[in-house]
């Protein structure tokens, strides 16, 4: 009993992995993620944060003074602006509340040049005012260059003022505009012509039973209104779902965009309580997809064996060995006595066309899926190869060997018969905003270009740089 | 070795030892068989460009060699490379003696068809295997460049003799099916060649190199 137990948690464990930052992740209310010579940063509620070198190993290191709750971060030029709540009393409390803001040259603590400004109050709310002065969001708008900051929780109003992006106090004789109710640790975020509001709903603070869930409005004008997708104003307390909780992972809070590339963006927030890590707060990243214009969360990759599709014509990614015929008595479907029990066949197995295969390296190509053992990848992360922001990296095997995909000199891919942990054999995937995914090589030999496997013609897979909006880039993955 | 190949191969695009047979007679073969006047021209111009979309339409065609095949589902990789990778167009690219003439044509279409060639000449049907050939001249470096390819049924490519790519299995002539690794087709004349096998029904053929970026490359000619 004891061992199942064990290998259960071993099991899970495993799973775990996949799905969750690596190293001491454990965080509340977290900022944007910022990426500062190299490294990643995010602050949290009660003062500092954590840092990653890669994305996918955190830990506690970064340091945010004024205590606090629900800071937020941006880059503005050469230096970072910080705004935190100096309170947070909670639903009880007393709700007067300060926002202040302050600057940074660099977000690292041991650089010389670290050392924040004295912070200053951008906005506030009084003692039963309809509203609370706390969790901050900043906001540049890419169409003006103007700078706004969103606030509030559940008592009373969201608001928004307007700040000076050059010395990040409030812009003179700005007034607060109320924008939604009913959420907290909202920020907006600009895409397509709308300004979408974020805004987190449901129950904080509880733990796993917290029913925290990310929302979003969207609108033609910054300060609203905020329609949902039934048309119901965020005021209202209309909101469309972002992000819920998995099977293992409740109370996701406090939303922040990063965008990694063109089609390729990501969110960042914390999970309230996460049962693989001993029910603790974590920092949590997901790709973010945009599904009619509609901000949603997608999926975090995981160990299996997946069916690799091309969207470019569809054909599945395979190894270049002859096709073996699957020998199944083919009846005539004219000639079929009704009566005649039904028979269930086995699919072919890797036993029955293993020794139709080469030895040594692989050619790779597309072709019809027909759930062959040559087009069966077994994906498994890499631990020890650690990550990139929101994910690791992956091992692509065939199913039941040890061939695996692996970038090749002249930027071409092969599969070779073994895996050796090199960096041209391990796969970076990531979900592009429309769903589908790109699959990147850590590295490619004979060059430091980045490129991403790409379907050079409908058959041909290889490696190319990666072209946003190219159905030749992009991969779907269909487990199996 | 390899430099030997292609200097061998060189000396053969030079001499155009190739096509001689087809040069030498001149036979008008639109004039000979009008059926493959809807499909085909005779080559005028001593040089011509790809189409617009990069299509090379000019090519030197065996007569069909007879390999019947009641399916095209054998047309697996291996067999491909036993069946046409039979080092005809190696070394120093004599006519083979396994096939018959070899005629030189425009397409008037972007792809080949070879099943109206094969009917239109009288010489089969189905189950027949193809051989086609092409010279090229490049004026200046063109680096990273793919050669395409479509055909109907499998295939196997070669460039100045060495193997460019190969569409295996029961194939439907697709435009950019599949396409070769990057080659820089450097100043200088090179010969693709290739050979494509049917079974039953339609035969065909289209060809073009693409650049990075999947768009058609145009800037060789194509000798007559």
């Amino acid at each position: 009993m004891k061992k199942s137990i064990i290998l259960s948690a071993v099991l899970a464990l495993m799973s775990m992995s996949a799905f969750a930052q690596e190293g001491q992740p454990w965080i509340h209310d977290p900022s944007t993620i910022m990426e500062c010579d190299g490294k990643y940063y995010t602050f949290g509620t009660g003062g500092g944060g954590l840092i990653s070198e890669d994305g996918w190993n955190w830990f506690p290191g970064a340091e945010r003074p004024g205590g606090g709750a629900a800071p937020d971060a941006m880059k503005i030029g050469s230096r970072y602006l910080v705004a935190y709540s100096s309170t947070g009393g909670g639903l009880g409390g007393g709700h007067a509340g300060r926002i202040l803001t302050m600057w940074n040259r660099t977000l690292d603590p041991n650089s010389p040049d670290f050392g924040f400004t004295e912070p200053i109050e951008v906005a506030s709310s009084e003692v039963d005012e309809d509203c609370d002065a706390i969790d901050a969001g900043l906001f540049m708008d890419p169409t003006s260059g103007r700078l706004w900051c969103t606030y509030g929780t559940y008592f009373g109003f969201i608001r928004i003022v307007e700040l000076d992006p050059l010395t990040g106090a409030r812009v003179e004789g700005n007034e607060p505009v109320n924008i939604a109710i009913d959420c907290e640790a909202t920020t907006i975020i600009w895409r397509n012509g709308w300004y979408y509001l974020l805004g987190t709903h449901g129950t904080c603070c509880d733990g796993v039973n917290s029913t925290y869930n990310i929302v979003v409005g969207r609108s033609r004008n910054v300060t609203g209104p905020y329609l949902d997708n039934v048309g119901r104003d965020m005021i209202a307390g209309g909101g469309k779902m972002v992000v819920d909780a998995t099977d293992r992972q409740f109370g996701a809070g406090h939303f922040g965009r990063w965008i990694e590339d063109e089609g390729v963006e990501k969110m960042s927030f914390h999970w309230e309580a996460d049962l693989d890590r001993g029910g603790r707060s974590v920092l949590a990243i997901r790709p973010l997809l945009w599904v009619g214009d509609w901000p949603v969360a997608g999926d975090a990759f995981s160990d299996g064996v997946y069916e690799i599709s091309s969207v470019r014509r569809g054909y599945a990614l395979e190894l270049a060995v002859d096709f073996v015929r699957h020998d199944i008595p083919r009846s005539r479907f004219w000639m079929i006595d009704p009566n005649e029990p039904v028979v269930s066949y086995p699919n072919q197995t890797l036993e029955e066309v293993v020794a139709t295969w080469p030895e040594g390296e692989i050619a790779t190509r597309c072709g019809d899926w027909m759930n062959r053992p040559h087009q069966r990848w077994s994906l498994t992360a890499v631990s020890e190869a650690g990550g990139y922001l929101g994910g690791q990296y992956y091992k692509m095997c065939i199913e039941g060997t040890d061939r695996v995909l692996a970038a090749a000199e002249g930027a071409e891919v092969v599969v070779v018969p073994e895996f050796t942990g090199a960096p041209e054999q391990l796969w970076r995937i990531e979900q592009l905003t429309d769903g589908t995914y790109r699959i990147m090589p850590k590295s490619v030999p004979g060059t430091s270009r980045q490129y991403v496997l790409t379907s050079v013609a409908d058959s041909t897979p290889s490696l190319a740089e990666y072209m946003c909006g190219s159905d030749n880039c992009k991969w779907v993955f269909r487990r199996k | 070795m390899k430099y030997i190949v292609k200097i061998m191969v060189l000396l053969a695009c030079l001499t155009l030892t190739f096509p001689a047979d087809a040069r030498k007679k001149k036979v008008d073969l639109i004039e000979k068989y009008p059926a493959l006047a809807p499909y085909f021209s005779m080559p005028v111009e001593e040089a011509v460009q790809p189409d617009e979309l990069g299509f090379i339409r000019r090519w030197t065609l065996m007569e069909p060699i007879e390999k019947p095949n009641p399916t095209n589902t054998v047309f697996v990789d291996s067999y491909i490379r036993e069946n046409l990778d039979t080092g005809w167009n190696k070394g120093d690219f004599k006519v083979p003696q396994d096939g018959g003439a070899w005629h030189q044509l425009d397409s008037k279409l972007f792809n080949v068809k070879l099943y109206r060639y094969a009917v239109g000449t009288g010489a089969g049907r189905y189950g027949l295997i193809f051989r086609a050939v092409t010279v090229i001249e490049v004026m200046e470096d063109i680096e990273n460049v793919r050669l395409a390819v479509g055909s109907n049924s499998a295939s196997m490519w070669w460039i100045d003799g060495e193997e460019a790519l190969i569409l295996s299995g029961d194939r439907r002539m697709v435009m950019d099916d599949g396409a070769s690794k990057r080659i820089t087709l450097k100043k200088g004349r090179h010969v693709i060649t290739g050979a494509v096998i049917n079974g039953p029904g339609m035969s065909d053929f289209c060809v073009r190199f693409i650049d990075e970026k999947g768009n058609p490359v145009n800037g060789y000619q194509i000798l007559k």
